[in-house]
């Protein structure tokens, strides 16, 4: 009992950074704006992080360094395509590719370095509860973070004004320009909160997961974040269950090699990979219901009349 | 105070500059309550520009908005809308993924809730006679559904002043119809109604009043009903125009051109329509002209037509002077002496990041690939070749431009048109298949264009013209057919079709009566 207890321990720690940077990136994708730059915002949140908890001894901190980090590097990337109209793919992988390089040579100092940890969280007799004690009342906080997030966005799209409103970007930025949303406006919140999200999700790996930096430790996990995006279909709930999916394949390939089930390690690492292709074939197939959710506008730059 | 002076709305010297171009130039004009005021005027008259700085969707360069009496800016449509100004958008300003309440929500302060918004709007519904389900997706709607949204979405604020453009252009009669009625009823309740229209004949019936603008300067203010239709649209162009008649066809001795038979077509996408078992045959000589809503499956009968979407074997056969086009892909058929000239004009018709020339390359790269290409295998661009069939093209359309091979982008509307036209007629084509050849386009150009029409099946081609616009199916068709949910009823004679006909026919009405009967 207590092994399977600490694989689904071990699977939430793994996806949790996952359902982060995707939760943020689907409210930046429901905007219209396509930001490829995810990987890079996560790198950039880890090592500030990182730097945070070092400076300060306090991993909290840490985490606010890697939020404020991502933010920061997101406004960039507003700034560019929004403002100075850049093309959004691009630019996405230009953010990657500046941060996964900046973010080395901020954390060449820290190579090596014993990480803080944020502890998991205990409370007296229900942390204590077999089984469920460790799994409902046991885990870090980012965790707990990551799932009153999702519904956050889940409520704020879907029931509130303002999330009506950023939808609406999304599907059309003329006509919602014609109504006076304020298209860039709500669109540059969006990126922000995006990038924030990445900067928690990277914050979570360098604080929790590992704890230590290595650069380069995101390992491609914010690619699997935009995948999830689409494999979710721009739905926050099935966000959840595409995260932990992928989260349980990382996991699993780790017990697999220790079992030694003669199955080459290269294959298992890319598990994550396949599964994100075999699912994304899956998705186009069912058209009708990509077009009701995908946001119509997703990846158009707007610019408004003068 | 008496009630002639009671202005609702006036502007003096209104005035709008967009780099060296004056869309507004002065503008005195002014709307009171309870009239249905008309703002007649071409495309590019400046009517718009006007229309969206009453609304704040842009600020004047210089003039003065008076409301009620006092100088007013009007800096965002959401303080238009809380003075009392609603707009009704020729192209909806609707979001498809979102539903009819959630639609209506968005233009309401923010405290209503979207619950409530769909209560009102079912009130409203009933209470103008304009049926709306709140919770429908609006991208599973009919244009004509759209509009009621539109309509019901503004009259939620309550408006004391309506701006309706261009309402008409995608209803059916029938619908159109239903629409005056409401209009009516409003201006009945003491609002005020500015309708945007070139449809004279709509003009005279409703309006009290007409402001007729021409290159951005306002040139008449007069009363329809006491004008005629020649009289008023001489004012707009500011010449007469001329009528475009076809010949005369006999369908008995004109060989047929194109024959289509079963020709059915699975949507591709949930918003794609349908086509179900097409039939009907072109001969020599005539304009086959296509009418409809949008959206009832013009674009997929155009696309099937064209070769643009991969025909099933089961799909029926399409047949031009006995060749078998169906398994054929564009460039084959066009090879075959088929033409075809898209509804969008901007990245279908033309690419408009490219020069015209190259755009007749595109076009034509398969069909004239021994003129515009040499060195065999190589395909070597003859630019001298292309160059001189662009000449050819812009001069036989009278395509103005501002430079010798500009942008296809930097052209305007029409003089777009014309070029893709001409780029197609210029090949003598068998058969030409026309999508909305004039949307968007202004009267010259559109007569330019309509008068190509009727040419080329003079000279001895087919033509199909699919077309929104039932003046211009009536003025250049010599057979009609109407489009309703993908079936094509049976090509009539137009001298022997009415508009009420083609009415019923558009609403679907007649073929499911017939389905009932089967």
């Amino acid at each position: 009992m207590d092994v399977w207890v600490s694989i689904i321990l071990s699977v939430c720690a793994a996806s949790t950074p996952l359902l982060l940077a995707a939760t943020g990136e689907l409210v930046v994708e429901r905007s219209g704006v396509l930001n490829l730059g995810v990987e890079g915002m996560m790198i950039m949140g880890a090592v500030c992080a990182f730097a945070g908890a070092q400076l300060t001894g306090d991993p909290f901190v840490g985490a606010l360094f890697g939020i404020v980090a991502g933010a920061a590097f997101s406004l960039l990337f507003a700034f560019l395509t929004l403002i100075l109209v850049a093309n959004q793919v691009a630019t996405g992988l230009a953010l990657t590719i500046l941060g996964l390089g900046l973010s080395g040579m901020i954390g060449e100092g820290f190579v090596g370095q014993p990480g803080i940890k944020m502890e998991r969280i205990d409370i007296p007799f229900l942390s204590d509860l077999p089984i469920i004690g460790q799994l409902v009342f046991g885990q870090d906080p980012i965790f707990y973070a990551s799932i009153a997030l999702v519904i956050a966005v889940w409520f704020f799209l879907f029931r509130s004004r303002k999330g009506l409103q950023l939808r609406a970007v999304g599907d059309s930025h003329s006509s919602a320009h014609a109504l006076g949303i304020g298209v860039l406006k709500t669109r540059a919140l969006a990126i922000v909160f995006g990038g924030a999200c990445a900067g928690l999700a990277g914050a979570h790996l360098s604080l929790v997961y590992v704890p230590q930096w290595v650069e380069g430790m995101t390992a491609g996990r914010g690619w699997i974040a935009l995948a999830l995006v689409v494999f979710a279909s721009w739905r926050p709930g099935r966000l959840i269950i595409g995260a932990y999916l992928f989260g349980a394949v990382n996991i699993a390939q780790f017990h697999m090699q220790a079992q030694g089930f003669g199955i080459p390690a290269q294959f298992l690492t890319s598990l994550p990979y396949i599964t994100t292709i075999v699912v994304l074939v899956l998705i186009a197939r069912n058209r009708r219901l990509t077009m009701i959710n995908t946001p119509a506008a997703l990846g158009q730059p707007f610019v408004p009349d003068r | 105070m008496s009630a002639d002076d009671a202005k609702l709305l006036e502007t003096k010297g209104l005035t709008k500059v967009f780099g060296t171009l004056r869309a507004n130039d002065q503008v005195d004009f002014d709307i009171r309550p309870g009239e249905i005021h008309a703002l007649l005027g071409e495309n590019g008259a400046g009517k718009s520009t006007l229309v969206k700085m009453l609304f704040g969707s842009l600020q004047p360069t210089g003039g003065i908005i008076e409301w009620r009496g006092e100088p007013v800016t009007v800096p965002s449509p959401s303080v238009a809308r809380s003075m009392g100004i609603g707009m009704v958008f020729q192209h909806f300003s609707l979001f498809e993924a979102l539903t009819v309440a959630e639609n209506i929500a968005l233009s309401m302060e923010p405290d209503v809730k979207t619950s409530q918004v769909a209560e009102r709007a079912r009130e409203l519904s009933k209470q103008y006679g304009l049926p709306l389900d709140p919770d429908a997706l609006v991208g599973d709607l009919s244009v004509g559904e759209r509009q009621r949204i539109e309509i019901i979405r503004c009259l939620m604020q309550d408006p004391s002043l309506v701006i309706l453009d261009e309402p008409t252009s995608v209803l059916t009669p029938q619908e159109a119809d239903t629409l005056f009625e409401t209009l009516f009823r409003l201006r009945d309740e003491g609002r005020a109604i500015l309708y945007i229209s070139h449809r004279l004949e709509e003009v005279q019936r409703l309006c009290s009043r007409a402001t007729i603008m021409r290159h951005g300067k306002v040139v008449d203010i007069c009363d329809p009903r006491e004008e005629t239709a020649a009289t008023l649209a001489a004012r707009m162009v500011g010449a007469e125009l001329q009528d475009i008649r076809p010949a005369p066809v006999s369908l008995e001795a004109a060989p047929v051109i194109l024959s289509v038979r079963g020709l059915s077509l699975a949507p591709d996408n949930p918003f794609a329509v349908a086509l179900k078992n097409i039939n009907f045959d072109v001969h020599s000589g005539e304009v086959l002209g296509i009418a409809g809503i949008a959206g009832e499956g013009q674009g997929e009968f155009f696309s099937a037509l064209s070769g643009e979407v991969e025909q099933l074997p089961t799909g029926g056969t399409i047949e031009l002077r006995g060749n078998d086009l169906s398994a054929l892909n564009i460039s084959e058929r066009r090879k075959k002496g088929a033409a075809f000239v898209p509804e969008e004009r901007h990245g279908h018709g033309a690419v408009t990041g490219m020069r015209l020339t190259d755009n007749m390359l595109l076009a034509r790269h398969k069909s004239d690939q021994d003129s515009f290409q040499s060195g065999g295998g190589l395909g070597v661009i003859v630019r001298s070749a292309i160059r001189s069939a662009t000449d050819r093209v812009n001069a036989a359309m009278d395509v103005r431009k501002g430079a010798p091979d500009p942008n296809a982008g930097s052209l305007s509307g029409g003089n777009l048109q014309k070029f893709i036209m001409g780029r197609e007629l210029d090949r003598q084509p068998a058969l030409l298949v026309v999508n909305q050849p004039t949307w968007g386009v202004d009267a010259g150009a559109a007569g330019h264009i309509r008068q190509s029409l009727v040419d080329l099946a003079a000279s001895g081609s087919a033509v199909i013209m699919i077309s929104q616009d039932l003046d211009e199916i009536f003025s250049i068709a010599t057979r009609i057919a109407v489009i309703a949910k993908g079936t094509l009823s049976e090509p009539t004679d137009a001298a022997k079709m009415s508009r009420e006909a083609v009415g019923l026919l558009m609403t679907g009405q007649t073929s499911d009566r017939a389905e009932v009967a089967a």
